[in-house]
């Protein structure tokens, strides 16, 4: 993991670099106590909640699957939780506050995924599973194989995607309340193992419901204060963003100088395409990750276990649809308001990848940094963003750990047969184990560039489990070979290919990126000087002003990557340059993992797949017999 | 019972699956959920790449102006949120309605011509 990601991230992702001028964090020393306020009554919150579920966990369905006891409502709201990470939340509207249109682009791919879980996932896997992803690829396959090839990619899935969220969380902690990074990566990991050790699926459902009503409570405040001002008129606002001198200067800077365009129409850039996304095949493939992987993510689908029916299972992803698409269509206000009111120049000065745009955002709303109400409003982000991180980690490692003690202790090594009371203290044994993982991760991989790990997540879920998860339950001729090699083919392309993709460090490439960047300084900064001389108002001067530090920042840092590379020629895989153009492997290895799904079963001969077709198709079509055991 | 994984199947075998897959009702269920969602799905596919490949390979659409700054690429990435909720609208109406009453008439069905027992072990429900 020494790769350093460039040029936007793969899946917005928390693509944090802590910052020279801001190591305090956000918050200043004199407000520290209010934030603590805020973080104190939310944890509270959870632990209380987390109290009262504990009392009811006393079986393995309980731990895994609340008892299958959450309502369709409750579900959508946990889902909606679970999935709206750290990098969603604060990384949407980070870069459209950085990017505009092409910002807005990942918000739309991010709920229309769910279509997917909708019409071909959830009701099924509610249907036929119990605990695990596994459960469904072992209905009709042989199980053990099934399970084995199942959990592998749970766990990989989930380690990739763990790894991003303890960084990047850790990271953003920093960065928001200037916590030392190691404490806040060990706070993140000591709670949410609180809650799942203690609670199980029922307490880690009421943190993921709190958070998510929280967050949307946040969204909804802030999303009034930036937007009344300019009486709710969208072509109002946008009118505001066109005309905005940081978000003309952002535009230029993108662009690398303003060529013979206006004002006017250098402003409208910054609504259309390609000021971020400059390969449109990178956005179809991320796009093919995002709507297959959605819906094989394992903690997304162990969602559906909590729910009594298919009906209620139906009822979450509408909910969360509701929840989450309503979320991101604001996420448009939230990240052109702080374009307008913060600037691309300050969040970018906080943290390039864009993340401190709402918090920014909500301290400036309230006042700036010297106001009461500006500062809780920030402490009040700041709160959400920790409670997101933490709910988003314990919906992963309780996917994870039913992987290890469900899947491959319980049903693989011990052959299904373990008392209640073992399978529960298994399943705390490998909460525990997968936590203290996490945090040595976290701890381990502090300054490294993680952001394509979440990208690389979804892909292997979208090219490996979706897959296999569509195919055994939809073809009738789909068999044990076809799960084996789906998996295998599917993961292994994912990786090898996001390994030689640009996502690694190109120590040639990286050079001559930082070379320019030093040879263009002296320019650039010459440029703005003559700005500084016509600009009349003093605002107008002390912005070029802060400019010029940032460019001699810039400037700085390339010195010392170019200083960094010196010598080296190839990236960790000895490579001079990426052997796969693009970002994101989905528009390749999907198919791929399709292919082998299709070729293992047709080369492999499994009288029992096929004579559980029949039953397989009949109950997850219709439930009966489901494992939650409901009224039918 | 719940939480004891490998009788998981045992009840299963007191089944005729066969029977159940062959009842007519069953059939309609599954030729009607086919049709829709196979319907849903492209629908949703195709309208959703048309937002990658038309702001990758004709930004010149997406940047015509319609209402003040508003151009027709933020029209048209606002407009997929509608659409995806729109398909999860008639999913989950005809879901609701039409393939939930199937698919219990096909359990009762399946119970009153003696191909199931109703499940012996009753799950222990915890409380939520």
């Amino acid at each position: 993991m020494k790769s350093k990601i460039m040029q936007g991230g793969l899946l917005v992702a928390i693509s944090l670099s802590p910052c020279t001028a801001l190591a305090q964090g956000a918050v200043s020393s004199e407000w520290r106590w209010l934030t603590i306020v805020v973080f104190g009554a939310i944890i509270a919150l959870t632990l209380l909640v987390t109290f009262i579920a504990a009392k009811r966990v006393s079986s393995a369905s309980d731990y895994y699957a609340a008892g299958s006891g959450i309502s369709g409502l409750q579900n959508g709201w946990a889902i909606a939780g679970d999935y709206l990470s750290a990098a969603s939340f604060l990384g949407i509207a980070g870069l459209i506050a950085l990017y505009g249109f092409d910002g807005f682009l990942y918000s739309v791919g991010f709920l229309v995924a769910f279509v997917t879980v909708l019409l071909v996932i959830a009701e099924p896997c509610r249907n036929i599973g119990k605990y695990t992803l596994s459960d469904i690829l072992a209905f009709r396959n042989n199980p053990r194989t099934a399970r084995v090839m199942g959990s592998l990619s749970i766990i990989t899935v989930s380690i990739f995607y763990l790894t991003a969220q303890m960084v990047g969380g850790g990271l953003l902690v920093e960065l928001i309340v200037g916590i030392d990074y190691t404490v806040s990566v060990i706070a993140v990991g000591v709670l949410m193992l609180v809650y799942v050790l203690f609670g199980g699926m029922l307490a880690t459902t009421w943190v993921q419901i709190i958070k998510a009503v929280l967050l949307v409570i946040a969204a909804i405040l802030l999303t009034i204060l930036a937007w009344a001002p300019y009486g709710f008129s969208l072509p109002g606002l946008l009118d505001a963003v066109i005309s905005d001198q940081k978000v003309l200067a952002q535009v230029v800077k993108l662009l690398g100088g303003a060529g013979n365009m206006n004002e006017a129409e250098l402003g409208q850039l910054f609504l259309e395409p390609g000021l971020f996304l400059t390969r449109p095949l990178d956005l179809i493939s991320l796009g093919l990750g995002l709507v297959l992987g959605t819906a094989s993510l394992p903690h997304i689908l162990m969602r559906f276990f909590t729910v009594p029916d298919a009906k209620q299972a139906r009822k979450s992803v509408v909910w969360a649809m509701a929840i989450i698409g309503g979320f991101y269509v604001i996420t448009l206000i939230l990240g052109m308001s702080a374009a307008i009111n913060v600037g691309a120049l300050d969040i970018a000065t906080f943290d390039e990848g864009g993340n401190m745009a709402a918090p920014l955002l909500a301290q400036h709303l309230g006042g700036g940094p010297d106001a009461l109400l500006g500062n809780l409003l920030l402490a009040f982000v700041a709160a959400v963003a920790f409670a997101t991180i933490v709910a988003v980690v314990a919906g992963l490692v309780l996917a994870c750990s039913a992987a290890i003690a469900h899947d491959l202790y319980v049903n693989v090594f011990r052959g299904g047969h373990a008392e209640p009371a073992e399978q529960v203290r298994a399943a705390r044994v490998a909460t525990l184990i997968v936590g203290a993982i996490a945090i040595t991760i976290g701890i381990l991989a502090e300054g490294q560039n993680v952001a394509h790990l979440v990208g690389l997540a979804f892909a292997v879920a979208a090219s490996a489990n979706l897959p296999c998860l569509l195919l055994t339950l939809y073809w009738r001729r789909c068999n044990t070979g076809g799960i084996v090699a789906g998996i295998l083919v599917g993961t292994l392309s994912a990786v090898a290919l996001v390994m030689v993709s640009p996502n690694m460090t190109y120590p040639l490439i990286e050079t001559a990126d930082a070379q320019a960047v030093v040879d263009a300084g002296p320019a650039t900064i010459k440029e703005i000087r003559a700005d500084m001389a016509a600009a009349k108002s003093p605002g107008e001067r002390k912005s070029l002003e802060s400019q010029i530090a940032a460019v001699k920042d810039q400037v700085a840092a390339a010195t010392a990557d170019v200083k960094t590379y010196e010598g080296q020629t190839e990236s960790m895989l000895g490579l001079r340059a990426p052997l796969f153009p693009l970002e994101n492997p989905g528009i390749v290895s999907i198919p791929l993992g399709f292919l082998a799904v299709f070729l293992g079963s047709l080369l492999w001969r499994d009288r029992r797949a096929e004579e559980m077709w029949e039953e397989t198709y009949v109950r997850q079509q219709t439930g009966i017999l489901s494992s939650a055991g409901a009224a039918h | 019972m719940a939480a004891t994984a490998s009788n998981n199947n045992d009840p299963a075998r007191n089944v005729d699956w066969s029977a159940i897959h062959a009842d007519p009702k069953f059939q309609e269920l599954h030729r009607k959920k086919k049709t829709l969602i196979v319907t849903l799905m492209i629908v949703s596919m195709i309208y959703y790449f048309l937002l990658p490949i038309g702001g990758g390979y004709f930004p010149g659409i997406f940047t015509v102006q319609v209402w003040g700054p508003v151009n027709v690429g933020i029209l048209f990435a606002l407009s997929q949120f509608v659409v995806a909720w729109i398909i999860a609208a008639v999913y989950a109406a005809r879901g609701n309605g039409e393939f939930d009453r199937l698919a219990a008439e096909v359990r009762k069905n399946a119970e009153r011509h003696g191909v199931m027992k109703p499940a012996a072990g009753e799950s222990k429900r915890g409380a939520a």
